[in-house]
């Protein structure tokens, strides 16, 4: 029996590893304030989260799949947080109730006393898709529902019952042995005892010297846990195959809860984006070579978590294009922007709606961020070399297709050299038919582009209103040379703006 | 001669201890520093004695006598065997905390009385034939000679003398049978280990099996059935066990303040001595800097490095360069520049690490130098970017120098790393001249680590520092940071060719 709730025909595996990056990811995008919303605090909804989010599925077919069924979550909210708790109350019961001690006699009992709770959860999912499987229709729901129906008849439940009667022994468990080995003590040292050297009437007439006694409470423990150590050699193999068929429906229960949980944490954060207003859409997923990335109020969704307010949403037509180059005033929204892009490409992928109100976009190949980073402390290298480092990392693990967002990148050095190292980067990436998102300052590598036409890129800046107030809005247009970094020396070291830092 | 601690000459001076690492640690590397000096020393507490710099040019000629006595390996021996000695008392006081049974908390601090007792004597009597010359020691020395005659530490000795004789006196034996055992006096039975042996000898071949089982010996928890056998034990030994408790009762307080102080005290100048020896083993310099402090601002560090950097190198075995620095007259901030991965943070951070411990009274990097007494310390390095700080970085890199500014005064250290790169060079130029000038107004000292070029020349009291290249190899660094004029060459690309992520090797690298 099996799930199948994120692939039509295969599990999602929660061992696999994060991609080589996650790390990295997560950190530039602020992803942990995704997963943390999706998962309200739970453990297990933030690793499903954060593995199914980082893993990039570039299937068209799978996507729309895991599409149909968020939606059929969204409208059925109550029935599949019902089947999660289920599936939670399964996976959770067995630390409860499993594996009491190391002794074949107690894997046994603890064994049987799980399969009976298993059987009663069992029982109640049955209930659930008897009465609920009309309300969905996906196919992925409608799949599961059929399983159950199948799978978990009445008279399957009748036969696993009298066998769980059976392995509870109440007649005695009937058991032939052979002898092994076994002994234990510590470091007193063992002595013979003296053979008594006086006589009768020298006993009688000396008083024995002092001694003091003690005698164990009445209960025999020793000759018990003797009693019960063969006992279990008996019960060892019937032990194991019960512990094994417990393992086998936890693994369902586990599959279940782990498929379902991503949406659950999808349904979370749809529910907390839809409290502050902030619009959430199925995005069109294209085919992996087209280049189109074009929307309509695309807004940084962990930017909108982690503040009160709604926040600043862009909209760019930018099919056909093979990057943007943004740039423009510092505080302008341009990190924001660039982050947006990273978060919806990868919520996009792993089959969720996106922070927008329209969104189209290629699949990619695999999503990398190189962000400017603070000094290494491990001080094996200058800004710049660490700079360059991630980046032959990431061409270790870059691939045609791929989407690559650069911020600020390559500016550890003076604006000449930074430009001609990122002019070479891009102008290479391009040709290898790898988009790029790249925010920065590095003016003569912009007018480079603008003036020879590397690749199709369109421009974005963050634009700034005449009176110097920005207003984190990105327009297309040419790059200026100026970041506006006179105003803010002016406001803050002649104006009365003093705030402490 | 009254003695109040080891590191600091008055008690006004010990003032309450500072708990938070200063602002700047992290930057200057200084956490991995102490983090190393006081690792395997947690029970010290240590830290704290390296998070307060002094201000007072005498309170560190106080601690740099302490440390010349101390590089006498003599009494590093002598005060390390103490140390240990008071550690594993602590360890057994520790252990009278942690069990339950009466009979068995008393031996145990007997122990650590016995420990105390010998370490306090020994070191007294060591002290004594040991030429000292700091004013510490000989504080330390006459106080401690004192203490050790005293009639109430004597009285302490004889008595714990008397009790363990008595102690040792005591044997008995168990007698284990069906659900009990007993408890009697030892009678001389012999071995019967030894007999069953002797009486299957003739059986044995080869190397026979290991059936023991390892029992730990060290501060095993007496289980109730061992209590219950000493309980019997200090019944058949009443007179022993009466004096072993009293004992405990009267010595409760025995431990004196001073001494416990010193024991603790003294650790943050061995560990610091026993941190520079790998450096020196390996063939670095490290001295005891001059103190210029008020209206003197002449500063120099000649062999200098990064202590936290050279740890690393000195542990693969390579090769740590030292450098020069030379402030005179007018000169106020040195203004470093040239290529990137050349060691011009790490110049920096060398700079900031000699004047904070150089104020801790500690030895410092180099074979020559003199270092400035500062009443604050400023470093400014580049951070991340954080979704939390909604104002965009150049605001805040601004306001951050801003607070400087306005708290910095002429005998201040302020150091600056590569800031302002996350804007237009034209940005940098302007933000940079005028917070420069603001600082030389300031008349304080200092570093700056820059790509600016134009920095380097702003005028008489900024010098030039440059990080210099092989001449023949671009690609490779000299480490070497040399007075000279800023030359605009930052070899960048020839780091992306060493990388290979030129346009070139790009094209190879990449699948299509």
């Amino acid at each position: 029996m099996k799930a199948l709730l994120m692939y039509k025909d295969g599990d999602f595996d929660l061992g696999r590893p994060l991609p080589w990056n996650a790390a990295a990811l997560k950190q530039d995008l602020e992803l942990n304030t995704l997963f943390n919303v999706m998962a309200l605090g739970d453990r297990f909804l933030f690793d499903v989260a954060q593995r199914a989010v980082l893993a990039s599925e570039c299937d068209l077919e799978t996507i729309r799949y895991r599409q149909d069924i968020l939606r059929d979550c969204l409208k059925n909210a109550g029935i599949v947080s019902d089947i999660y708790a289920i599936a939670v109350e399964a996976d959770e019961g067995h630390r409860k109730l499993y594996w009491a001690g190391r002794h074949p006699g107690s894997i046994l009992w603890g064994a049987v006393d799980l399969l009976q709770f298993l059987v009663g959860v069992l029982k109640k999912l049955r209930r659930i898709a008897d009465s609920h499987a009309a309300a969905f229709e996906s196919e992925g729901f409608s799949t599961l529902f059929a399983v159950l129906t199948r799978e978990l008849s009445d008279e399957y439940f009748v036969t696993v019952e009298r066998h769980l009667k059976h392995l509870q022994f109440r007649h005695g468990v009937l058991i032939s042995a052979k002898l092994g080995r076994g002994n234990k003590g510590s470091d007193y040292v063992l002595r013979q005892p003296n053979a008594p050297e006086r006589s009768w009437l020298e006993r009688i007439f000396t008083p024995s010297p002092p001694a003091f006694s003690y005698q164990l409470q009445p209960r025999d423990d020793a000759g018990a846990r003797a009693l019960s150590a063969l006992r279990d050699q008996g019960v060892n193999f019937v032990a194991n195959a019960t512990a094994q068929s417990v393992d086998h429906i936890l693994g369902f229960f586990n599959l279940l809860r782990t498929e379902l949980g991503f949406y659950v944490g999808c349904t979370n954060l749809y529910k907390t984006l839809a409290n502050k207003d902030e619009a959430a859409c199925f995005p069109e997923p294209l085919a992996e070579g087209m280049r189109s990335h074009s929307f309509r109020g695309l807004y940084d969704v962990c930017l909108t978590l982690s503040m009160p307010g709604r926040v600043v949403a862009n909209d760019v037509a930018a099919d056909g294009r093979d990057a943007a180059i943004i740039t423009g005033a510092n505080r302008g929204g341009k990190s924001t922007f660039l982050r947006s892009i990273g978060v919806a490409q990868l919520m996009m992928q792993c089959g969720m709606f996106v922070g927008a109100q329209a969104f189209s976009a290629n699949v990619c190949s695999g999503v990398f961020s190189h962000y400017k980073r603070e000094e290494d402390p491990s001080m094996k290298s200058g800004k710049f070399d660490e700079e360059l480092t991630r980046m032959s990392e990431i061409a270790d693990h870059v691939k045609p297709n791929a989407l690559l967002l650069f911020n600020e990148s390559f500016a550890a050095t003076n604006d000449r050299e930074g430009s001609e190292i990122a002019r070479q980067i891009v102008s290479a990436l391009l040709e290898k038919k790898i988009k790029v998102f790249f925010v920065t300052h590095l003016y003569e590598f912009t007018r480079a582009l603008w003036e020879n036409r590397i690749g199709c890129p369109i421009f974005l800046r963050a634009e700034r209103q005449p009176d110097g107030t920005r207003t984190f809005e990105l327009v297309e247009a040419e790059p200026l040379e100026t970041s506006y970094g006179e105003d803010l020396y002016k406001e803050i070291f002649l104006g009365g703006r003093a705030e402490a830092v | 001669m009254t003695f109040e601690s080891i590191l600091f000459e008055t008690s006004a001076e010990r003032g309450d201890e500072t708990l938070q690492p200063p602002d700047f640690f992290t930057d200057l590397n200084l956490d991995q520093i102490v983090e190393a000096i006081t690792a395997g020393k947690d029970d010290y507490n240590l830290k704290p004695f390296f998070f307060d710099p002094l201000t007072d040019v005498a309170a560190v000629e106080y601690r740099h006598q302490v440390f010349r006595d101390l590089e006498n390996p003599t009494l590093l021996e002598h005060v390390q065997t103490f140390a240990k000695s008071m550690a594993r008392m602590r360890e057994h006081l520790a252990q009278v905390q942690k069990i339950r049974y009466t009979y068995e908390q008393d031996a145990w601090f007997l122990e650590a009385l016995d420990v105390y007792c010998a370490a306090l004597t020994h070191l007294v009597k060591h002290l004594s034939t040991t030429p000292l010359t700091s004013r510490g020691f000989l504080a330390l020395r006459s106080y401690l000679t004192t203490y050790v005659r005293s009639d109430r530490f004597r009285a302490l000795v004889a008595e714990k003398d008397r009790v363990q004789a008595k102690l040792a006196t005591v044997d008995y034996a168990i007698v284990i049978k069906d659900n009990g055992f007993t408890v009697r006096k030892y009678e001389s039975e012999p071995d019967y280990s030894a007999v069953v042996e002797a009486t299957f000898e003739k059986f044995k071949q080869g190397a026979p099996k290991d059936y023991r089982v390892t029992f730990s010996s060290h501060y095993p928890d007496m289980n109730h059935i061992e209590a219950q056998v000493l309980a019997f034990v200090a019944r058949l030994y009443p007179g022993e066990f009466g004096l072993l408790g009293g004992f405990r009762e009267r010595n409760r307080d025995y431990l004196d303040e001073v001494v416990a102080r010193f024991d603790r005290e003294v650790q943050f100048y061995v560990a610091y001595l026993e941190y520079i020896a790998g450096f020196r083993s390996a063939g670095l310099s490290l001295c005891y800097p001059k103190i210029a402090h008020g209206a003197d601002k002449e500063i120099y560090d000649y062999e200098g490095f990064d202590l936290a950097l050279a740890r690393t190198l000195v542990a693969k075995d390579s090769i740590v360069v030292c450098n020069d620095f030379h402030l005179t007259k007018a000169e106020r901030i040195i203004v470093v520049t040239g290529p990137n991965q050349g060691g011009k943070t790490t110049f920096a951070r060398a700079f900031g690490q000699i004047h904070f411990l150089g104020a801790l009274g500690c030895l410092v990097a180099g074979n020559d130098a003199k270092i400035f007494l500062f009443d604050k310390l400023f470093t400014h390095f580049e951070r991340e970017e954080n979704i939390d700080n909604l104002r965009g970085k150049l605001e805040h890199d601004l306001f951050r120098l801003r607070g400087i500014v306005d708290q910095a005064s002429s005998s201040s250290v302020v150091i600056m790393n590569e800031i302002f790169t996350s804007t237009t060079i034209r940005d940098a130029i302007f933000l940079s001249k005028n917070i420069m000038e603001r600082f030389l107004r300031c008349d304080l000292l200092g570093v700056w680590v820059t790509f600016i070029d134009e920095l380097a020349s702003f005028n008489q009291k900024t010098v030039s520092l440059v990080s210099t290249v092989v001449p023949e190899n671009p690609a490779q660094r000299t480490f070497k940071i040399e007075r000279r004029q800023a030359d605009g060459l930052a070899y960048a690309l020839a780091i992306a060719e060493k990388h290979h992520v030129t346009y070139r090797s790009l094209k190879e690298r990449i699948p299509s």
